[in-house]
């Protein structure tokens, strides 16, 4: 492929790929995200292709794999153009139908969309999940083959390169993207503008400019969906952010957990070596510029911005005092920007849109919109971006559909490790970065983690304590200790070991921790435990004062029983019981032997849900076993 | 073990010889080998010029690199939050039990190896786990088994 010397020499390929495309032909379009691919997308393509080609419709049906679309509970996703018609969980078998449907110009009514009211819905924009989403940084996903960089720039792609590099200056890029008031995505919130700033003003070259996409936050997982998707939209935001820095080096730091981004994104990159899009002399600007790309190793601790740093230079990846910051001395001691994906993706929108449109969307102090990963308890999980502001309800209950199963609401986890627990009452709150923080909570990355009635936010606490435990580096003393500590106190807590006190011990630790500690892990460490503490202090005391887990999770402190009132007596629970502690036979009620229950919960999975007759007891003794001669089970005549 | 060398010095040979490439470098040998010998961290050292100790020091911190033989296969259960809220912790104690080692370990076939991992990115899809390459979505402690059975 030719280089490309000139803006024109772009626009003019441009022209020639929208000018070989006919809108109005038909194109299946397949997610392949890594979720998508779980769900078995990977095998469904080939069959599409041999379907396609099977029913003579070479040449008048395309075929795309997209990235990911973010129904990945639903998925693999299908979508066929330009109608825009979505069949869900499709399978291999579906293919034939789907192709045939094209054909005959039919759908597929068993694959559509159902909503709560059992109506079929034929069109992606109009199922709920998405209607009431705004798309703009995550919409181009479903639109092109993140394989193809004539895709990005049959959607528009690197026009906003271009704009940069011929019509403004590097103070002008910056004084847009301040203007913009785009704000860090990846945790902080800190203002790109002057970050990027900083780095700028900053004395020593080479300068550097890096994208965290070391998105280890469990639970959240735009980034890695953003990258896979729609690579070159990332590069794109970086180029134009290296330009009005004045860098010429660029990494991407990638997670080692996320092999799908790492090629899509090697991929792009030679792409875009290849058009001249990056490299010396990028469209013959004069403006050169090169990305190297990093893969990590499995370390939640390296996503921190000075461990990132260290990192790329070949070491161990461990945070440094920031008494100087890394925007004045990172790698190698250089001025280096680190912004994450979500933030680099949203740079060519605002140069090619404005700083204006850009501002307004969102709130005073939160411009723009922003990707959540919508996952745990609730009906529709995946990736949905709303702009800033919407309220958690919204989000929650009209595009995540609920909690499952009927059950209650209870808390929304958000921010990750060091983000914290936002319970019911505060279901009407506004989500931006300000909001979030009044909440004792963090925006983070953009994981929401939802929790039903039956999640208990003790365990949960201890849950990510455990984490942080295992992920803190070690360094310094109050991270390292104070966890250890905290998952100590915690352990005896939900193990029915807890003591009168155990609670006020841990919110001193927590001071400590959040005041002495060197890096952003350890000072926020405390967070899922300081949240919790303060807006469920009743579970933690019911725990240590009643020896009771209200919400029946904490193997400890719960017993499993069988009802003999509803017992009928099948013996499935008996036969799946791994340690056998289940005694009674065919007609013979049956009895769990509390001293050889491990709690493992099989029986309560494997009881026939119209017998109901497993529960789970938590403070209070279990009934003792009834009378031998009492467990023959006398069936009721029909 | 020659060939092992050679294939390492394969590896390293697609790299500039400048420390900071390590980490990469320790990447591609654990890709290949499923671990990180002696040996090969002696050769590394040789040729970087990076000292034997700070070497074991990356290896040792992260945790995708092994500096014990690991399984023919690697079983990978995501224990991020959203796993979690969904019962990730049974799919442990269920893999646990099947396979008889504790995370991190290997059976004494050699034929698996456990690992608990922080997030895989497919929350929606919660509890995952991952054997090898293969993604296994909404896990549950009853799919355990036959899965395990199609890889010998």
């Amino acid at each position: 492929m030719a280089r490309l010397n000139s803006p024109e020499a772009l626009e003019k390929l441009r022209q020639e790929i929208t000018a070989g495309r006919d809108p109005d032909k038909p194109c299946i379009t397949l997610c392949s995200g890594t979720a998508c691919n779980a769900n078995g997308s990977e095998k469904i393509a080939p069959v599409f292709a041999a379907e396609i080609e099977k029913q003579g419709l070479k040449g008048e049906v395309d075929l795309r794999r997209t990235g990911c679309h973010g129904f990945c509970e639903r998925g693999p996703i299908v979508v066929i153009y330009p109608e825009e018609i979505c069949y869900l969980q499709v399978q291999p078998g579906d293919a034939a139908e789907i192709v045939q449907s094209i054909k005959e110009k039919k759908l597929v009514e068993r694959l559509l969309y159902k909503d709560a009211s059992g109506a079929r819905i034929a069109h992606e924009p109009e199922i709920p999940f998405y209607k009431n989403q705004q798309q703009v940084v995550f919409g181009f996903n479903r639109k092109i083959d993140p394989r193809s960089i004539d895709d990005y720039l049959a959607v528009g792609g690197y026009r906003a390169l271009a704009k940069v590099l011929f019509k403004m200056t590097p103070e002008q890029v910056l004084e847009e993207v301040k203007k913009a008031n785009l704000r860090g995505r990846g945790g902080g919130g800190f203002p790109t503008g002057r970050k990027w700033e900083t780095t700028r003003d900053a004395p020593g070259e080479p300068k550097y400019v890096i994208v965290n996409a070391d998105e280890g936050d469990p639970g959240a997982y735009m980034d890695r969906s953003l990258l896979e998707g729609n690579p070159h939209s990332v590069l794109e935001g970086l180029i134009i952010g290296a330009y009005a820095i004045g860098s010429h080096q660029g990494f991407i730091y990638v997670r080692a957990e996320y092999p799908l981004a790492v090629e899509n994104v090697n991929i792009a990159i030679r792409q875009a070596r290849e058009y001249g899009l990056l490299g010396e002399n990028i469209l013959g600007s004069g403006f050169g510029f090169t990305i190297d790309v990093h893969r990590g190793a499995g370390a939640f601790v390296s996503g921190e911005s000075s461990a990132l740093m260290t990192a790329i230079e070949g070491k161990v990846g461990e945070p440094r005092p920031k008494y100087v910051r890394t925007a004045v001395s990172g790698i190698w001691d250089r001025p280096s920007n680190l912004n994450n994906v979500e933030t680099w993706a949203n740079v060519p929108l605002i140069i090619g849109r404005g700083a204006d449109w850009f501002a307004s969307i969102g709130t005073k102090g939160s411009k723009g919109t922003k990707i959540f990963s919508l996952v745990g308890k609730v009906n529709n999980t995946g990736l949905v971006e709303v702009p800033m502001g919407v309220t958690l309800r919204r989000i929650i209950f009209d595009i995540g559909g609920g909690i499952p199963g009927g059950k209650k609401f209870k808390a929304v986890q958000t921010g990750g490790p060091s983000g914290g627990m936002i319970p019911e009452k505060f279901l009407d709150a506004p989500v931006d970065f300000d909001e979030l923080t009044k909440l004792d909570s963090m925006m983070g990355s953009g994981g929401m983690i939802v929790m039903d009635e039956d999640t208990c936010v003790v365990d949960v606490a201890r849950y990510f304590i455990d984490f942080l435990c295992d992920e803190s580096c070690g360094k310094c003393v109050p991270c390292r200790e104070g966890l250890k500590h905290m998952r100590e106190i915690l352990n005896d807590i939900v193990g029915g070991r807890g003591k009168p006190g155990d609670i006020e011990l841990m919110e001193g630790l927590s001071k400590i921790m959040a005041r002495a500690s060197l890096c952003a892990l350890g000072q926020t460490a405390p967070n899922p435990v300081m949240t919790t503490i303060h807006y469920f202090r009743d579970e933690y005391e019911a725990h240590v004062n009643e020896k009771r887990c209200p919400a029946l999770v904490c193997k400890e402190l719960i017993a499993y029983h069988i009802d003999p009132a509803r017992c009928q007596a099948c013996m499935i629970c008996g036969r799946e019981c791994p340690v056998n502690a289940i005694s009674g036979g065919k007609g013979i009620i049956h009895v769990i032997d509390q001293q050889k229950c491990t709690r493992c919960g099989t029986c309560l999975d494997v009881c026939p849900a119209r017998f109901r007759a497993v529960t789970k007891l938590s403070g209070e003794p279990v009934p003792a076993a009834i009378p031998e001669r009492e467990r023959v089970l006398v069936r009721e005549k029909k | 073990m020659a060939t092992q060398l050679a294939k390492v010095n394969e590896i390293i040979d697609k790299y500039p010889a400048r420390p900071s490439v390590l980490i990469q470098l320790l990447l591609d040998i654990q890709g290949q080998f499923n671990w990180i010998s002696r040996e090969t961290i002696q050769c590394v050292s040789d040729r970087l010029g990076v000292p034997v100790s700070q070497i074991y020091r990356v290896a040792s911190f992260y945790k995708a690199m092994s500096l014990k033989p690991r399984g023919k296969h690697v079983v990978n259960v995501c224990l991020g939050t959203a796993c979690h809220v969904r019962g990730a912790n049974r799919l442990m104690s269920k893999m646990e039990d099947t396979l008889g080692i504790k995370p991190g370990e290997t059976t004494e076939d050699k034929k698996f190896s456990l690992e608990r991992v922080n997030c895989l990115g497919c929350c929606a899809l919660g509890p995952v786990m991952l054997v090898d390459k293969d993604y296994h979505g909404k896990m549950t402690p009853a799919r355990v088994e036959p899965i395990l059975k199609d890889y010998k």
